[in-house]
């Protein structure tokens, strides 16, 4: 387990208090994890990818791509792997009932979509950037703008479900969430950068973040390109 | 392990909109020929329902589910019954169900099996469960109740559920 891993409990993220489990995780002997990823029992279309394409009208809010590539930590790209993102609107509120914040919803956007890597391992999506939103976790507190990402890898341990900020927002360091990653380096990590080189002029900016999964993907063939 | 990973966060409250998909809880039609229920709750420290908590189940021989828990905690599956597994060194392991847990308040999922009351000498072998102390070995073991199975998880607390480290 990496060192920067957020641990279970963490008080300042209150929503851990009474969900962190007390008792220690049972570690197993090598090998009785090292099964195959889920298979995403879904197609996935090619539109998917694409969070303003969902509903007669286009979202409110500054066009963004987000791009990257998934990768194993030997640097590995992982191909025609499942990609799941959902997110706020630009007024800072999910399409849940649950979600109360007196901000509009809009119905140009529902806030999900998916995408399969390509060969190289990348992904990408157009959407909208989401708002910040407050929550009620201590007074004054609001969450950084963030795009919440779920990837399978190709292993059962190289799940992954994280967040993904945006530069410079300064919510980042008043916020538990991210902070409880205990180094800045893990931190910065989940920070993507903009890309102007991705940036197409008169329609989007770019933000490209890659992800690094535990585990191997398959070793390629020797005689493959 | 040489890649700096890239770090855990909750699924937040709000995953509703994005990981759900239709009879994503189905594993097997509920019509279906040893089609099996399997019903539980997730409960928090205090024994308080959680009602916002995403599990999926996998076995390479019976699929990939997923079920998100509902007001009053509740979620379920409909699945046919795995076979044994074979465990590294060439020993078998009992049927199970690798389960995954996602929850607001969790910065990282969790990971534990759900093992099968009616296999008793197979569990009593499972490499796995030998593993665990034996007064936390029931929590890994669903209970028979009627035509269902009843798997709660219990995050912290009387009865933590025993999670597994990945």
């Amino acid at each position: 387990m990496s060192e920067r891993e957020p641990p279970y409990l963490y008080p300042d993220y209150v929503g851990t208090r009474l969900r962190a489990p007390a008792q220690p995780l049972v570690n197993l002997p090598d090998g009785f994890h090292d099964f195959p990823a889920p298979l995403f029992p879904r197609t996935i279309a090619q539109v998917d990818h694409d969070l303003t394409r969902q509903h007669a009208g286009e979202p409110i809010g500054e066009r963004i791509i987000v791009t990257g590539r998934v990768l194993d930590s030997d640097g590995r790209p992982l191909r025609k792997t499942v990609v799941e993102v959902w997110q706020a609107n630009a007024a800072g509120r999910y399409l849940d009932q649950d979600d109360q914040h007196p901000a509009p919803l809009d119905p140009n956007f529902t806030g999900a979509g998916r995408c399969l890597t390509d060969n190289d391992g990348h992904y990408r999506f157009i959407t909208i950037k989401p708002g910040a939103y407050p929550w009620k976790n201590h007074r004054n507190a609001w969450r950084p703008a963030h795009i919440h990402f779920s990837l399978f890898g190709s292993e059962f341990r190289s799940r992954l479900v994280t967040q993904m900020y945006f530069p410079g927002d300064p919510l980042m360091p008043r916020d538990p969430i991210l902070q409880s990653i205990p180094d800045q380096a893990g931190r910065d990590r989940l920070v993507s950068r903009f890309d102007p080189e991705t940036t197409v002029p008169e329609w989007a900016l770019a933000y490209r973040w890659d992800i690094v999964l535990r585990g191997r993907a398959a070793t390629p063939f020797e005689n493959e390109p | 392990m040489s890649g700096p990973l890239t770090p855990s966060q909750t699924v937040g409250p709000f995953f509703g909109v994005g990981l759900p998909f239709e009879r994503g809880e189905q594993l097997a039609p509920p019509e279906s020929a040893g089609a099996m229920r399997i019903e539980g709750q997730v409960l928090d420290g205090k024994g308080e329902p959680v009602p916002d908590a995403l599990l999926e189940i996998w076995q390479p021989a019976t699929g990939f589910g997923r079920a998100r828990t509902d007001s009053e905690g509740a979620f379920s599956f409909t699945t046919v019954k795995p076979g044994p597994v074979s465990a590294p060194g060439g020993r078998m392991q009992a049927p199970h169900f690798n389960v995954t847990v996602f929850a607001r308040g969790l910065l990282r999922h969790l990971v534990t099996r759900m093992y099968f009351p009616d296999e008793t000498q197979a569990n009593a072998a499972d490499p796995v469960l030998n593993l665990v102390e034996p007064a936390r070995r029931e929590t890994l073991i669903a209970k028979q109740c009627g035509g269902v199975l009843h798997f709660d998880v219990r995050l912290q607390g009387e009865q933590e559920t025993v999670f597994f480290a990945i």
